[in-house]
This record gives C-alpha cells, sequence and structure tokens, in this order.
C-alpha cells in the first residue's frame, strides 16, 4: 500500500544543519521575503456576479486589492462574500452547479483567461480556509513541502524552505524539534498556521483567508494576527472576517458586502479601513461596523 | 466502539491509599442501564455471540470429520501433491490444491487490486457527474450477479480472447521459469483472471464507498496549493481511503480463494503443483472438493473435509492478517481537526 503515498512514508533528507534559534526572534528579522515575491500582486476584479444554479449570489462586485496590502472582506453571512473570495482563485467552479460573470486580473492578466491554467492560478493565488485541513497523513515538514510537490517543483535546498514557510508563518518554535510528527497532533491554532505555511511555500502572490481564526481561541487568533502582520507587505493579503476588531487591526483597506432579502450580495461600501471604520459613507455601512446589525 | 456501559473503570482501594493519605478517597463510577439499553445490550451481544459460535462450530465440524483423515496421513497431508484417500494405500494431500488455490487467488488480486482503485477513483473523481450514480449502480448490480455466469462467460468469451496475447507472451518470455508452458489455455492464470471478474465489482464497491468520504476540505486544500486532480487525488484520497482500500480488497480475495466455480469450469483438472502459471492443468482446493465430493468414500469425504479445513484455516489467516494491516495503517486518515 506503500506505494500509494510516498509523501507520507519518506523520510525527510537530512538537511543542512540549521541556525541556533535565538529566543523572540521567531518574527522579527528571520522572516524574510522570498525574493520570487517582493510586496506580492495586484488583484482586480471588474463587475463580478456569480450564480449558484439559477441562484444569484453576487452581483456586480468591483474591487481592488492592492499589492502588499491587506484587505477586509466583511458583512453579514450569507452575503457572498466567501463565494467572492473563492472566485479569486477559481475554488468557485468547484461547486458543480457554479457559475459567474466579469473578470479577476493578477497584475493585468484574467485568472479566468486562456493563457492561464487553472492550476496556475492557484499557485499564485494561495488560500487558508476556515477549517484548518492539514494532511493528516502527511508529517508536518511533507505538509510545509506538499506545494511543491503537488506542483511538481523541484526545489534542491528543501529543508530551507520548510523552515523559513513555517519562520513566516510564526510557527518554528513551536515544531522545529518535531518536524517529522503527523501534522493531526498539533493544536487547532498551529494547525492553521502550518496550512498558512503551507501555502507560503509556493511563493504564492495572493493569499486568501477564509474566516482563519473562526475556530481558534483568542491566542491563536492573535498569532496569526501577528502572522498576517509580518507577510503585509510581501504578500497580498485578502481576508473575510466577522470580527470587526480583526478587520480594523490587521486590514488597510476594508469592503463592506450586503445582501437584502432575496438579493444577491454586492458592495455597499470600500476603502480605507479607517474611512469604513470612522467616517462611512453609508448609513448600513455605519451600522454594521458599530454591531447594530449582522 | 462500545460506549457508556463499560467506562466505569474499578480503582482497587488498595492503590489509593498506598499512594498518599492526603488524596481523598477516590469514588467508584457507577452507571446504571435503562432498562432498555439492558434489552439491546443483550439482543447486540447475542448476536455477535451467534456469529462467534457459528465460526466456531463450523471449524469444529470440520476438525472433527477430518480427524481420521489427519491422523492416516499426519504431517504428508501438507506435503502430499497426490489425492486418492479411497486407494488400497491412501495417500492424499493438500499441496497441489493449495498452490493452485493461492495461485490463482494471486492473480485474481493482481488484477482485481489495480482495476477497482482505478474504477473506484474514475467513478469518484473523473466521472461526469451524472454518471456517477448509474455507474455506481452498475457496480453493485455487478457484485450481486452470481459468479456462475462470469465464471460462463469467462470459459466461452474471455479466456479464447486471451490465447493468442497468451501464446505471444509464452514466445516472447518463456525463458522466465514461470513463464514457460507446453500448451496453453485451462490454466491457473486463466481461473484467476475468471476469478477477478467476480472479485473486481466486490471489491469496487467497497472501495468507491470508502473513498467517497474523504473530507472535501482536505481535498479543496490540495487544490488551493495548485494541485492537479491527480495530485489531489495522490496526497489526499488514497491515502485517506488506504485502510478501505486493503480492506476491499482483502474481502475480494476472500472470496477469490473460496471460489469454486470458475477454477471447475475453467481448470483442466490435475493434482499437480505448476509453477508455470499459463500452462494447461492445476487444481484449487474449492474444485477439487465440488468434483471429488460425488465419488469419496470413507476416507475421501474425511480427507475432502480435511482440505476444506485446510481452506478455512487459511482464509481466517489472510483475513486476520487483513484486519491487523487495516488497524495499523489508519493511523492519521480519521484524524479530524
Amino acid at each position: 500500500m506503500n506505494n500509494t503515498d510516498p509523501a507520507s512514508t519518506r523520510p525527510l533528507p537530512p538537511g543542512p544543519p540549521l541556525p541556533p534559534e535565538q529566543p523572540g526572534t521567531a518574527h522579527t528579522a528571520t522572516g524574510q521575503p522570498g525574493p520570487a515575491a517582493p510586496g506580492g500582486g495586484t488583484l482586480t476584479a471588474t463587475q463580478v456576479s456569480a450564480w449558484f444554479g439559477s441562484n444569484k449570489v453576487l452581483e456586480g462586485v468591483d474591487l481592488d486589492m492592492d499589492a502588499g496590502q491587506v484587505t477586509a472582506l466583511i458583512g453579514p453571512s450569507g452575503c457572498g462574500k466567501s463565494t467572492f473570495l473563492r472566485i479569486l482563485n477559481r475554488m468557485h467552479e468547484l461547486v458543480p452547479t457554479a457559475s459567474l460573470a466579469g473578470s479577476v486580473l493578477l497584475d493585468g492578466e484574467d485568472i479566468y483567461g486562456r493563457t492561464l491554467r487553472v492550476t496556475q492560478v492557484r499557485r499564485h493565488i494561495g488560500m487558508v480556509f476556515q477549517k484548518p485541513n492539514p494532511f493528516p497523513a502527511m508529517s508536518i515538514a511533507d505538509n510545509v513541502a506538499a506545494g511543491l510537490k503537488l506542483t511538481g517543483t523541484k526545489a534542491a535546498n528543501r529543508s530551507e524552505l520548510i523552515e523559513e514557510s513555517l519562520r513566516r508563518a510564526g510557527l518554528w518554535n513551536e515544531v522545529k524539534g518535531r518536524l517529522r510528527d503527523a501534522a493531526g497532533g498539533l493544536s487547532g491554532g498551529q494547525q492553521q498556521r502550518l496550512c498558512i505555511a503551507r501555502s507560503l511555500t509556493v511563493r504564492p502572490d495572493v493569499l486568501l483567508m477564509d474566516e482563519p481564526c473562526s475556530a481558534l481561541d483568542p491566542t491563536s487568533t492573535r498569532r496569526i494576527e501577528e502572522t498576517i502582520d509580518e507577510l503585509r507587505g510581501q504578500v497580498t493579503i485578502v481576508i473575510v472576517t466577522h470580527n470587526m476588531q480583526q478587520a480594523q487591526r490587521v486590514s488597510q483597506r476594508c469592503a463592506f458586502f450586503l445582501a437584502a432579502e432575496n438579493e444577491p450580495g454586492r458592495i455597499v461600501e470600500s476603502g480605507p479601513t479607517t474611512t469604513i471604520f470612522e467616517s462611512p459613507k453609508d448609513s448600513r455601512t455605519s451600522d454594521y461596523v458599530h454591531g447594530r446589525f449582522g | 466502539m462500545p460506549c457508556g456501559a463499560d467506562m466505569g473503570g474499578t480503582v482497587s482501594g488498595d492503590t489509593v491509599t498506598a499512594v498518599a493519605e492526603a488524596e481523598p478517597a477516590r469514588r467508584r463510577i457507577e452507571s446504571r442501564l435503562t432498562a432498555g439499553d439492558r434489552v439491546y445490550r443483550t439482543l447486540a451481544t447475542a448476536g455477535a455471540g451467534a456469529t462467534l459460535v457459528l465460526i466456531v462450530l463450523i471449524g469444529l465440524f470440520l476438525l472433527i470429520k477430518a480427524m481420521p483423515a489427519l491422523r492416516e496421513a499426519g504431517w504428508s497431508f501438507i506435503t502430499t501433491k497426490e489425492w486418492s484417500p479411497d486407494a488400497e494405500k491412501p495417500r492424499f494431500g493438500v499441496a497441489a490444491m493449495m498452490f493452485g488455490t493461492l495461485i490463482s487467488a494471486t492473480v485474481a488480486m493482481a488484477v482485481t487490486f489495480p482495476v477497482s482503485v482505478s474504477t473506484a477513483v474514475f467513478i469518484n473523481e473523473y466521472a461526469p457527474r451524472r454518471l456517477r450514480r448509474p455507474l455506481t449502480s452498475l457496480i453493485d448490480l455487478m457484485a450481486a450477479i452470481p459468479s456462475l455466469i462470469f465464471a460462463m462467460w469467462g470459459l466461452f468469451v474471455l479466456v479464447p480472447f486471451l490465447l493468442p496475447l497468451e501464446q505471444w507472451a509464452v514466445d516472447r518470455f518463456g525463458w522466465l521459469p514461470f513463464m514457460k508452458a507446453a500448451a496453453i489455455g485451462a490454466s491457473l492464470s486463466n481461473a484467476g483472471l475468471v476469478v477477478s471478474l467476480m472479485t473486481i465489482p466486490i471489491a469496487t464497491s467497497i472501495i468507491r464507498e470508502v473513498l467517497s468520504q474523504v473530507p472535501r476540505h482536505e481535498c479543496e486544500g490540495a487544490l488551493a496549493l495548485g494541485a492537479t486532480r491527480w495530485g489531489m487525488i495522490r496526497t489526499v484520497v488514497l491515502p485517506f481511503g488506504r485502510g478501505g482500500i486493503i480492506g476491499g480488497t482483502m474481502l475480494g480475495l476472500g472470496r477469490a480463494l473460496g471460489e469454486t466455480l470458475a477454477a471447475t469450469l475453467v481448470l483442466s483438472l490435475t493434482f499437480e503443483i505448476k509453477p508455470r502459471v499459463l500452462e494447461n492443468g492445476g487444481i484449487t482446493v474449492a474444485s477439487a472438493l465440488a468434483v471429488q465430493f460425488k465419488d469419496a468414500q470413507k476416507m475421501g469425504l474425511s480427507a475432502l473435509m480435511a482440505a476444506g479445513l485446510a481452506l478455512f484455516v487459511v482464509t481466517f489467516a489472510i483475513n486476520l492478517l487483513a484486519a491487523f494491516v487495516v488497524s495499523r495503517s489508519r493511523s492519521g486518515a480519521g484524524v479530524d481537526a
């Protein structure tokens, strides 16, 4: 049976000795950005609409997600923000009845166009899910390196890449001694940061996060927010969150989605996070960010 | 796993006081079953017990009936090829038939395993959505077709069809010891192929069912990294289904070991050990039992019982081994974050 799953059984190659860790350096100077992703990519969504079967869930969404910035998508449940997020890396089409209109450009190139393969799109635009989803049969190190294997990327310095990704995700100090242990043994927050590390290994230009902290305790949430903060400037981040404080803490720009009853979701207002929270133009935005509904 | 009823672990009073006097006495936790629980527990226990008792009874029956033959033959029962238990000087053993059984089952499994796994993966992951249900039903239906139908089709269609291919293989690779053949057709590998017709549907059905339980969010995790569909299957679906793949294959193997008709119809029955798997002739335990029963005298009957017992033990051992493998390989597959 081993031949069906070489990844989980193959021992790690003995990597070069890792530099000694100084306490407290985990998320300061060590998380250097990779040379391939200096600043991330710009995502531009134009007139995006989406359907599940005949049910229209999203209408005419225009949004620019600037390179290296954190854009938060906020709004009550069922307003289409997760659907929008999944459109940004072509996960939307995995639902059999799903369809869409409009376009999404990554640095000017249409991700739904003919020039890009869907696997390339997802390699450049990574995703972290609501529920941590490490590959349970793989070791921690194999999880981090899974993207390399899955995209057929040859990496001579595999163990260095693993360390770098884990450092960038703020997990290195906690797992460096047990890289070969199964990923299933980590706590929920660690698993989520492992998933972030896994996404970073393939050096994406954009990282999408779908309520990454909703299943986590406050301490883990804070760790992840720190991680997002450290990634800013290196990777473009788009994060869906229900937590208003979180949106304020981590994002530079914010888009407020809302769906009226029996209508598709639309963007009510978008702009700099401070504007959205302190001086929104629309009264519905003001009501929502101040917790008066949703 | 049984839950509730036996969870009240008893702590002996001695150990408690021995640890430390300051500690409060630990309470013995009692859980009283409701009347309904007691009824269902009794029913479930009785059902499980009946199955066990049945297996033991069958084993005992075979053992008692086989005793005269086993006394007569002694250890030579395992090593003897011939089968003439009713002769004046009885000489008989399971060597040839056990060999034939294992070879044809091996051939059957060598075909069943890859075909079943790829069929299951195809239905679940590649087939157009509207074809999935019909294909699933078709496979389940095939698992229910009587083996006689498969055996006849194998005998009259598949085996003749494969003859030219076998001839080519023998001509080309005849220098390999096990590929030599004086005459092809009606061989152990033919029998194994026909058996695989019967084991493929049942193995596929089980494997497909298990693979369909793969957590979709793990699949999405792989796809979101830029994986191809095959990459996702390799890293997520197959590791998750490992236990079920082994289990399904083993259930097929159980059937292959006991399959009677295929060998009886396809093989030209000879009590010989034939390592040349493509060569005409051979015998399996089940087919020997089927054809010898009618003419068996007193010792012959007992000898057949002994052969049955041998098959019973081998099947049991293989399934036990499979259960062991499955229980060990399941680590991680069930971990749910």
